[in-house]
């Protein structure tokens, strides 16, 4: 089967393309769906891609929650389909609600684009499974606020859940717990700063993060009726 | 309106007394403002037109070159690219945030009006030493416009350079190159056909940035020039990208009769520059105008330079579907305007004609001066001087003080801060001699450098311009591309001094030889004068902008030392005497003077041929360049690169002449032992020099005559920059 994937796109979205490249080398049908349209096309999983969706000129995110697509991803992540937010994607879908704990300024103060290694810390999600706990991935980071953050409640809860997905071997922005990517307590969404699609084709640098973007794929064939 | 108005817009007597002559009347308030800002230096290139047009700027791959939004190659058999660089030199010092992000929107729009998406962008950056206080407040702020504006548009920022001198304390330099690739028709800036409309298409236009052509860029600065923070436009990143989706949708649904940015001079220009080149005119109807506030005057709304807009000519008939285009992309586009067969440019605001002009005199008849050039008496001085070149108490020290001064340490906290990733395309990036970009839908690739050695060009600015156009050349070729073309942005202080004048003509002299000796023609750039404040110039500074092909990104070779055990080799041939204006004489001594490196420019393409036949062959692991700090510091950035030392023995009897000399036409390869014959087959065959000179590996930069430990040194390098400029920023 082909998977489909929608990729959802803002005003100032600009990975959407990237996205939609890696995605496509791994066998998967793209769709571009523009931030007004009230509904998704029939598909597998959503991208929510990286950028600056209208601008960032006020907290990242807080303006694009309120899309009309925005209902449409809520409707599919309760429905237990996959949900990935990328970098500003990751921002946006915290601002939705759909992720737990915010994302504050580097500690850094500066925008950072860096190549990054990051550990599996759980190989059991369905953005995992091609990699082995403990493996160390690189994939870039590109952002200005990947600071992740929480509350002690929140952050006890994540750890029983075990919805820390990647963690970065050397923290670039003073996220808490060395925290690049987590789910969402269902774990069928993930948020993550840094960049899979990047990091897809070995003349660029790394393959690695389609270990990533397949473990989505291979959960998605599990799913679909024989 | 008073006698002297024409003087604050920066207009002569004798310009006035032009105008007065064409018009057969005095000109409106309005038809001034727009002459100001089209017979202005920046707009018009009244000083520097007669002697560009001696540059060669012709070859079979050329398919347009100098006079429209940006030059356009062909850089392998069907694919082609556009490729500019602009200074935003003076508005950077004003208000450095805005000041650089207007810049990168400037350049954006430039390639986008060839109908072609923007997918690199460079930064040739100058500016004071680091580490005092003002300078490291520009150098934060536009480091941060760039990065807050580039980051956004989504157009990775793939290299660049920055270079550190007090010349430039009080006139930093600002050059943006950007890269775009031609996917479908190439769009032009003519309005063709009476009767198709002018749609203004992108960001309101207010009050910011009056003046920015005439008042910042084309004069020089003293005491007070902070107030002229007005005339600084204001940057909106987001309404850029909209305005490159939205624009390049119309191109490729060929709907454009003709495109153009608008940039300097604000909406004057491209009516005036479009009609000029069409032999047509405009009735320009300023009530349509979309503003971003009230009671704008009407020459206020025909000169004001608020960013983010763009100016297509559009058949009647095909407007209601361009304006539905740029409302599913969020854009205002409105009809402001009518070409017509007049040859005159008429606005008309408030229901009165406000001004009526022939396009041609705004635009192709735009005065020319052939000003007065005599070479400096300095000069003599200057070449008498030392460069220098005495021997070191301590090597070691001399290769670490080198490693970590400003211009040579890592500008690593400067590159990421950019996002040079995005596009997918980028193979190399930052902190390379060049970046290689593979470009969309293609195998093949491009290579992208930026270079401007303004401490040779001081000294001569002939010879300064040519080891300019050699290094870039040079940086471009060592990635395996084969340099095709340039761009060019001529950085010089007040062309109204003969001195001034001298160097430009030099550097148009020298850019021209050493282009035509390279075949690499110029397609296009930019010249900024009145790089001056009060009344001290920078040096002569020409940013070479060079493209290289690459028919392959998989042949594209790194910097980095690969592998240990593999055969090291210097190309080229060192001459002990090369220290004039030399990174060496002005680190260990505090030099300027002497001669700059002797340059034959025949050997130097012999060594740019070698590079690239030997990447096409597979036969290089690694090349990097020798430029500022000689063999010594190439060979030490190979080793950071790759992360292993080396151990090897340098040809020449004065060790500090063999590590530091920057004797051009030089690159420090490697190879594996097996392939070794063949690289100096090669190289025999293109009657360059190769000497085995030792052996990657290890944990030191081994020189023979001196031995750093590898940590020791990456540390003096990896923090030299970083640690000046946050000292006194907190």
């Amino acid at each position: 089967m082909t998977a489909r994937a929608a990729i959802v796109v803002f005003p100032g979205s600009n990975c959407e393309g990237d996205c939609a490249r890696a995605l496509g080398a791994l066998g998967v049908a793209t769709e571009l769906v523009w931030h007004t349209d009230e509904g998704l096309p029939d598909c597998d999983l959503v991208v929510v891609p990286g950028g600056f969706a209208h601008g960032d000129y006020l907290r990242t995110g807080a303006i694009a929650r309120f899309s009309p697509v925005m209902g449409a991803v809520r409707a599919h992540a309760a429905a237990g389909k996959l949900v990935i937010g990328i970098c500003n994607g990751w921002q946006i879908l915290c601002e939705a609600g759909l992720l737990p704990g915010a994302l504050r300024r580097n500690s850094g103060l500066k925008f950072v684009c860096k190549w990054t290694d990051i550990r599996v810390a759980n190989a059991a999600t369905p953005f995992s499974t091609r990699a082995e706990e403990g493996q160390v991935l690189r994939v870039p980071v590109n952002h200005f606020e990947g600071n992740w953050y929480c509350d002690r409640d929140v952050l006890s809860r994540v750890h029983a859940n075990r919805q820390i997905v990647f963690r970065y071997a050397d923290n670039p922005n003073g996220a808490l717990d060395d925290v690049a990517g987590l789910t969402n307590e269902a774990g069928n969404v993930l948020g993550m700063m840094p960049h899979p699609e990047r990091a897809s084709e070995a003349l660029l640098g790394s393959e690695d993060g389609r270990l990533i973007l397949g473990s989505m794929l291979d959960h998605v064939s599990a799913l679909a009726p024989a | 309106m008073g006698a002297w108005v024409h003087r604050e817009l920066g207009l002569t007597d004798d310009e006035l007394d032009s105008i007065v002559r064409r018009l057969g009347r005095d000109p409106t308030y309005t038809e001034l403002a727009m002459f100001s800002v089209m017979w202005s230096e920046h707009c018009s290139y009244k000083s520097s037109r007669k002697h560009l047009a001696t540059l060669p700027s012709r070859g079979d791959h050329i398919i347009i070159g100098p006079g429209e939004g940006a030059g356009v190659v062909e850089v392998v058999p069907g694919v082609a690219v556009a490729w500019k660089v602009e200074s935003h030199n003076h508005p950077s010092y004003v208000e450095p945030g805005n000041g650089a992000a207007t810049g990168v929107g400037g350049i954006v729009r430039d390639i986008l009006s060839m109908g072609a998406r923007p997918i690199a962008l460079l930064d040739s950056l100058r500016f004071g030493a680091p580490g005092d206080a003002h300078t490291n407040y520009l150098i934060d702020g536009v480091v941060g416009g760039i990065s807050s504006y580039g980051n956004a548009i989504g157009v990775p920022t793939v290299g660049g350079e920055a270079v550190f001198d007090s010349c430039y304390a009080q006139n930093p330099l600002v050059n943006v190159a950007c890269l775009g690739i031609v996917e479908g028709e190439l769009q032009q800036g003519r309005a063709e056909g009476p009767g198709n409309v002018f749609v203004l298409i992108g960001s309101s236009t207010g009050r910011d940035g009056i003046g920015g052509a005439s008042v910042l860029a084309s004069a020089e600065f003293d005491a007070g020039s902070s107030e002229k923070r007005p005339a600084v436009q204001v940057g909106d990143p987001l309404a850029e990208k909209l305005l490159i989706e939205g624009c390049l949708e119309l191109a490729g649904r060929g709907l454009l009769v003709g495109f153009q940015d608008l940039g300097a001079g604000g909406i004057s220009c491209p009516v005036a520059e479009m009609t000029s080149k069409a032999g047509t005119g405009a009735i320009v109807d300023l009530d349509q105008v979309h503003r971003r506030e009230p009671g704008m005057a009407p020459f206020e709304v025909m000169i004001s330079e608020s960013q983010e807009r763009m100016l297509a000519v559009v058949d009647p008939a095909d407007v209601d579907e361009v304006l539905a285009i740029c409302e599913r992309w969020e854009l205002v586009g409105r009809v402001v305007g009518v070409v017509t067969p007049t040859g005159r440019v008429v606005v008309e605001g408030g229901g009165e004609v406000v001004a009526d002009v022939p396009a041609d005199a705004l635009a192709e008849e735009a005065p020319i001066y052939d000003r007065a050039s005599i070479r400096p008496g300095e000069l003599e001085e200057l070449s008498a001087a030392e460069p220098g070149d005495g021997p070191p108490e301590d090597l070691g020290a001399a290769l670490l003080a080198l490693l970590s001064s400003p211009t040579v340490a890592s500008k690593r906290w400067i590159w990421e801060q950019y996002d040079h990733m995005i596009g997918l395309g980028t193979v190399i990036g930052p902190g390379a001699d060049a970046a290689v970009i593979r470009l969309p839908g293609s195998e093949a690739a491009v290579a992208l450098a930026v270079d401007g050695p303004g401490r040779y060009c001081v000294l001569d600015p002939y010879e300064g311009a040519r080891l300019a156009v050699a290094e870039a050349a040079r940086n471009v070729a060592c990635t395996g591309a084969r340099p095709v073309a340039v761009t060019n942005c001529l950085n010089f202080g007040n062309p109204e001094k003969p001195g001034v004048m001298w160097a430009f003509t030099e550097t148009v002299r020298g850019l021209g030889d050493a282009c035509e000796a390279l075949g690499t023609p110029v397609t296009g750039g930019n010249v900024s004068f009145y790089n001056e404040t009060e009344g001290r110039a920078v040096f002569p500074t020409p940013v070479i902008g060079m493209l290289g092909a690459l028919e392959s990104a998989a042949d594209a070779v790194g910097m980095g030392l690969v592998g240990d055990g593999e055969a090291l080799v210097l190309l080229g041939d060192t001459g002990g005497s090369d220290f004039g204006g030399s990174e060496y004489g002005k680190v260990m001594w505090g030099a300027l003077g002497g001669r700059p490196p002797a340059l034959d420019i025949d050997a130097e393409a012999a060594l740019h041929r070698l590079l690239h036949e030997a990447a096409r062959g597979h036969l290089l692991r690694s090349a990097h360049d020798c430029s500022a700090g000689g063999a010594g510091v190439a060979l030490a950035l190979a080793a950071f690169a790759g992360g292993r030392g080396f151990e090897v023995e340098l040809p020449g009897d004065e060790p500090h002449r063999s590590l530091f000399a920057e004797s051009p036409g030089r690159a420090v390869v490697s190879c594996s032992r097996d392939d070794l014959d063949a690289l100096s087959d090669l190289a025999a065959r293109h009657a360059v020099t190769a000497v085995r000179i030792g052996a990657t590996g290890g944990a030191a930069l081994d020189y023979g005559f001196v031995a750093v430990p590898l940590k020791v040194a990456e540390k003096a390098w990896s923090t030299g920059f970083a640690t000046s400029i946050s000292t006194t920023i907190d």
